[in-house]
């Protein structure tokens, strides 16, 4: 029986397979030739619709992540209508750290497999200036990350069973990403 | 005057016991009272620090330790506000004290730990934050304390050697305390031998779980006079402060920091706004301190507390440590206890038991421990999902 793909929770990021293409805020087909927003053509960038989506309040424009959908958390705001809002999709590393031992339930291992640590990283979004945690793409050390470092969010699995190909979102080393610390 | 008098206090040593949180706290509650030269029966009002590890006794840890200690028809609370349950439960008596509502109140929290990670509670509830951090990140307490401690390497040029001197000096000091779990001293070469578990930070830099009990009886200042108690240690301040919006700074169990693209961040972070707001209500500032006792969840926690409770400036607390300034016989000693480092945390007794120990030094009665002529202290502790706890207590 063929998985289905399905959000580790849904709304929190686009639901665009690995290539981005069915993202609801999709900039194009991926895969093609684009620019990223910089008006610099660049070469084919898989993953460049995938985003995080938060949403922000029309009346005072604070961004929630992740998504509140009923009210702003803002005391000092009369209350907006809060809309859908993809985050940026770069942003540099606050901080970051490691799993070395399994987690417990509800993170999902398998217990008879050996364990193999995964990588957290905190990203600062200038954009939204706020700090959203994740787990780095599969490969990415702590050795390979430094405070300061470009990332950018990619679409990632975070486990498969029987039925469903669980999909979150990965923070990933930009390939050109300097690494000044004390960003 | 809004002081209130620390008559007893007692803990049951912490450690693994295997036994229900209704003994440790119950026996707590025993020594506090026989501690304060009381009878059971001459409290008007019991506050628990509830256990969310304990079924339903936990959840109503005051009526649970009224009902150990045999029902006399106390005023009964209980209150829960994670590792600031203690402070809450603290803060609760001394409200009723100050109101007028009760004479004497008994103070009590306990708890019975699991071996290893603290996990969110059962079922499916994607709608939990503390939930959804370990179904979508595995995010445990232990990988928040390695993001904060990298951090403090980048901008402060922190080495995981000074976060290992933490362990030696606390462990050093744990050693002299008959109620510590761990009670041997500990060399940087043991922490830096033991297994990584959140980079940068390793199994000795990283606090346990314990089984623990710590009980307080406070009282009126009149009450206190009318009852052979001259000059006890009194509280002057019970800091319980929530967050300012944005609150920028990321904290269990968030996925992320509040924003601050509409509204600019507080001057002050979150942590250091609780000590801020003890002070204040004192009257008395860091500079006055014989002693702090401060949440050592992990080595660099204890050091990013010097900075919040005023010690020292932003980003020098690593100085201040390899001065020898904190440890025992320092100029401010930080966790003569032996901090959560020695103990291991019994969440909602610590908070209680960080204030048995003030009372003790500054009755002059922490034994081999005793900071000199101790005469103010502070403990600050801050509770997963907003929760701000500082007590001052002076003599
Ligand atoms: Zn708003």
């Amino acid at each position: 029986m063929a998985r289905t793909r399905r959000p580790v929770v849904a709304g929190w990021f686009t639901d665009g397979d690995a290539d981005g293409s069915t993202g609801r805020t999709a900039d194009g087909t991926a895969g093609s030739d684009k620019t990223d927003g910089t008006g610099v053509a660049a070469a084919p960038v898989p993953h460049a619709g995938f985003r995080l989506l938060g949403t922000r309040c029309t009346a005072c424009a604070s961004v929630f992540f992740p998504r509140e959908d009923d009210w702003c958390r803002n005391p000092g705001c009369p209350g907006g209508e809060l809309v859908e809002t993809p985050l940026s999709r770069r942003g540099r590393v606050w901080s970051y750290t490691d799993g070395r031992y399994r987690p417990p339930a509800p993170y999902v291992s398998d217990p008879d497999a050996p364990w193999e640590p995964y990588t957290l990283v905190a990203v600062e979004l200038a954009a939204e200036a706020m700090v959203v945690l994740g787990q780095a793409a599969p490969g990415v050390r702590t050795a390979d990350l430094a405070v300061g470092m470009e990332v950018e969010v990619v679409p990632g699995v975070l486990h498969e069973d029987a039925e469903h190909v669980w999909t979150t979102w990965h923070w990933r080393p930009v390939a050109d990403g300097s690494g000044e610390a004390g960003a | 005057m809004t002081d209130v008098a620390v008559l007893g206090a007692g803990m049951h040593p912490w450690g693994k016991w295997g036994r229900s949180f209704v003994s440790y706290g119950t026996a707590a509650a025993r020594a506090a009272l026989a501690d304060a030269g009381l009878d059971w029966r001459d409290v008007g009002s019991v506050v628990g620090a509830d256990t969310v590890r304990g079924g339903y006794p936990g959840y109503v840890a005051g009526a649970t330790f009224a009902r150990a200690l045999g029902w006399q028809g106390a005023r009964v609370t209980s209150v829960y506000a994670a590792c600031a349950s203690g402070a809450q439960a603290i803060g609760t008596a001394r409200a009723q004290i100050l109101a007028g509502l009760a004479d004497v109140v008994l103070v009590v929290g306990a708890d019975a730990a699991p071996k290893g990670f603290f996990a969110p509670a059962g079922g499916d509830r994607p709608d939990d934050p503390d939930w959804l951090r370990f179904r979508v990140l595995g995010a445990t307490n232990p990988a928040y304390f390695g993001l904060y401690a990298r951090r403090r390497m980048a901008l402060y040029g922190d080495t995981p050697e000074d976060f290992a001197q933490v362990k030696v000096k606390n462990a050093a000091a744990g050693a002299l305390n008959p109620l510590a779990r761990y009670r041997t001293p500990v060399s940087a070469a043991e922490v830096a031998a033991s297994a990584v578990v959140a980079d940068p930070l390793r199994l000795l830099d990283i606090c346990a779980t314990s089984d623990g009990g710590a009980a307080l009886v406070l009282s009126s200042m009149g009450f206190a006079r009318r009852h052979g108690h001259p000059d006890p240690v009194r509280i002057r301040a019970v800091s319980t402060v929530t967050p300012v919006y944005p609150r920028t700074v990321l904290d269990l169990p968030d996925v992320a920091t509040d924003s601050a693209a509409a509204v600019p961040a507080p001057r002050r972070s979150f942590r250091s706004s609780i000590a801020r707001a003890a002070y204040e209500e004192a009257g008395l500032g860091p500079e006055e301190l014989s002693l702090a006792e401060v949440y050592d969840l992990s080595t660099a926690l204890e050091l990013e507390w010097y900075e919040d409770i005023g010690l020292c400036a932003r980003g020098e607390g690593a100085k201040l440590l390899r001065e020898g300034a904190t440890a025992l016989g320092g100029r401010i000693p930080v966790n003569a206890s032996g901090g959560l480092a020695s103990f291991g945390e019994a969440v909602p007794a610590q908070a209680i038991a960080q204030v048995c120990e003030l009372t003790w030094q500054l009755r002059g009665t922490a034994g081999d421990r005793q900071v000199p002529g101790a005469r103010a202290g502070i403990t600050a502790n801050q509770g997963l999902f907003g929760h701000g706890s500082a007590v001052v207590a002076v003599r």
